[in-house]
């Protein structure tokens, strides 16, 4: 067999050098195009009135985002409030019994929870919350949220208590305080800004999500406070406007896509700020 | 270790202590210890606190069998009256009562794959520039950074640009093919989709390639191989089931994935005819008729294909962890 020249080699070598980085540089640059439109379309927008005043119908200008905003709040507090206590819990769970067999079923339930796609989220929280009670509701998507939030809370809780060093439980215990106490006032304090970092991620990752409201949230053009009402998000209202044929509504879409993508990743880049100012190092 | 139930306060001070204390300082700690046990008294017992514990660890296998079993028994109807036929049926039609998931299945094959076959070629190459050529540094810290923020843009966002800039484009591209210029369909789906789980496939791939022991590329460096020899004939090699997983594990990513597909996939429920037609998949179909689904029948229809779509990721991404376990196993 006749091996190549070492020229050849270098050559290829280079050559090989120069694609991964062509290739990995042209596959960041869909990023600053989204980036780009979205700053451009949506910014002349978004003025005060856009962020205060109710949509309004096909034909008349103007018209803003306010019911969105609400209720993209709205259903976060919601979700927040069911998927917190028993995600964190759940994690504690973990860390504590991780060497248990019932512990290591329970990490299967997560790691396929986390996959399951959203749109199945959807259909169940209709079954389970539409159907019984008879109505869309800002309470069905608050639970669909809330069930994509679980996991990554458990996880993240559970990966953050790992790091809490033994010896600080035990120097708690030798004190002769409680179990519960040790864990609920000395390891959970401990990791509470890696468990906190899990539930900003956790909101940013459900705020933009659209497929799990679509049957339950279900969208409505009204201000509503009431959770067993339908309720309006942001990228609900980027789906309905978006796909309808009128161009008014896919400037407010424009609008609402940059209002809601400044959230999304300023969440995500105040998360990863904090968590680098604030990890648990000992 | 601590004994299991025990109030450890209530154990008391050892008396021995007070022969060398004054005696007021053994009332001062009487007092502090009273205190103490009467704080603790107030909070919650061992017991009931790991009982809590089970139980929120408990609750989410709870959750995880009743969705299943929800979706089970949502599809009921629709299992008995088509059986297995439902996943073979080619006819999807609300109007005459017939469903049948065929075209939905191979729409949803036909995106995933095409679109994952797009982002390997990319995610590929972002996995060896950030696990072998890049490890570290400001290069390095900013392509991460941006793939990161890439994985956070909610998928409703990629639909909206996908659907006022990618389309016209396709659109030009076909007229130029001279096929049937739609700009919506398969391809333009493929092309979302291969942006949205890029980040997904580049950050296993590049663990794994990072996992490669660095004796064995120093021993094919120290035999005079160049890196890119080093990359073909010792990295790839032993990443490989990593690599393979993580494009496994975006391919349970990009089955699920709704919004964006849904927005320019063009919505047909007709077996594709080619990679430019509109189609459907699994998911977007969901979206598309779950809330004017009529009739019982229609209804749970739509929720076997959610069920056939769970079953699928499910059997994907455990398959995926488990490949990516082994090979960690492996590497240590």
């Amino acid at each position: 067999m006749k091996e190549p020249s070492i020229r050849k080699r270098i050559i290829a070598d280079k050559s090989f050098k120069a694609i991964v980085i062509l290739l990995s540089f042209v596959s960041i640059l869909p990023m600053f195009f989204i980036l780009f439109f979205i700053i451009r379309k949506g910014i002349s927008v978004v003025d005060w009135s856009f962020l205060t005043h109710l949509p309004k119908p096909v034909g008349e200008i103007g018209g803003g985002i306010s019911n969105a905003i609400i209720g993209t709040l709205m259903l976060i507090i919601i979700s927040t409030t069911f998927s917190v206590p028993v995600g964190v819990f759940a994690g504690i769970f973990l860390c504590e019994y991780r060497k248990g067999k019932f512990a290591s079923f329970v990490k299967l339930a997560i790691e396929i929870l986390q996959g399951i796609p959203s749109i199945v989220i959807g259909i169940i929280a209709y079954v389970w919350v539409v159907l019984s009670m008879g109505f869309f509701s800002g309470l069905s998507g608050g639970v669909a949220l809330g069930l994509m939030m679980l996991p990554v809370i458990i996880t993240a809780t559970e990966e953050t208590l790992k790091l809490i060093p033994d010896s600080l439980r035990e120097a708690s215990l030798a004190l002769g305080v409680s179990y519960p106490r040790t864990i609920l006032k000395v390891v959970i304090p401990a990791g509470l800004s890696g468990i906190l970092t899990g539930i900003l991620l956790s909101i940013a990752r459900v705020a933009g999500e659209t497929a799990p409201l679509l049957f339950t949230a279900f969208g409505s053009p009204f201000m509503n406070f009431n959770i067993l009402k339908p309720v309006n998000t942001l990228p609900l209202m980027i789906f309905n406007y978006a796909t309808s044929p009128y161009p008014d509504w896919h400037t407010l879409a424009w609008g609402a896509s940059f209002v809601l993508i400044i959230f999304v990743l300023g969440l995500n880049l105040f998360t990863k700020v904090v968590t680098r100012k604030w990890k648990v190092q000992f | 270790m601590i004994e299991k139930g025990t109030d450890h306060l209530s154990v008391g001070l050892p008396k021995h202590l007070g022969i060398l204390m004054d005696p007021s300082m053994e009332d001062f700690l009487a007092k502090v210890h009273k205190k103490a046990i009467a704080g603790w008294k107030l909070g919650l017992s061992e017991s009931f606190f790991r009982k809590i514990l089970f139980v929120a660890g408990g609750f989410v296998l709870v959750i995880l069998i009743a969705i299943f079993l929800s979706l089970v028994v949502a599809s009921i109807p629709a299992i008995r009256h088509f059986g297995i036929g439902f996943l073979f049926g080619t006819t999807w039609d609300p109007v005459k009562g017939e469903f049948g998931a065929f075209p939905f299945v191979i729409g949803t094959l036909f995106v995933s794959l095409l679109a994952l076959a797009i982002s390997t070629l990319f995610s590929l190459p972002i996995s060896i520039f950030l696990g072998e050529y890049f490890k570290g540094g400001a290069v390095s810290t900013f392509i991460t950074s941006v793939i990161e923020l890439l994985a956070g843009i909610p998928s409703v966002i990629y639909g909206f640009c996908g659907l006022f800039l990618l389309v016209p484009a396709v659109r030009a591209l076909e007229i130029k093919l001279n096929v049937a210029p739609y700009g919506v369909g398969i391809f333009t789906s493929s092309l979302v989709l291969a942006v949205m789980i890029i980040p997904y496939s580049a950050s296993i791939g590049r663990e794994v390639i990072s996992l490669v022991p660095s004796d064995l590329k120093e021993a094919a460096f120290s035999l005079g191989a160049t890196r890119f020899e080093v990359i073909r004939k010792v990295i790839l090699p032993y990443a490989r089931s990593g690599i393979f997983a993580g494009i496994l594990l975006s391919l349970g990513r990009a089955l699920g994935e709704t919004m964006a597909v849904t927005m320019v996939i063009g919505n047909s429920n007709f077996i594709p005819k080619g990679i430019f037609t509109p189609a459907n998949t699994l998911a977007s179909v969901i979206a598309n008729e779950f809330t004017e689904a009529t009739g019982r029948l229609y209804l749970s229809s739509l929720v076997e294909l959610g069920l056939v779509l769970f079953m699928v990721t499910t059997l994907i991404n455990i398959l995926g962890k488990v490949i990516i376990r082994r090979m960690g196993r492996e590497g240590k």
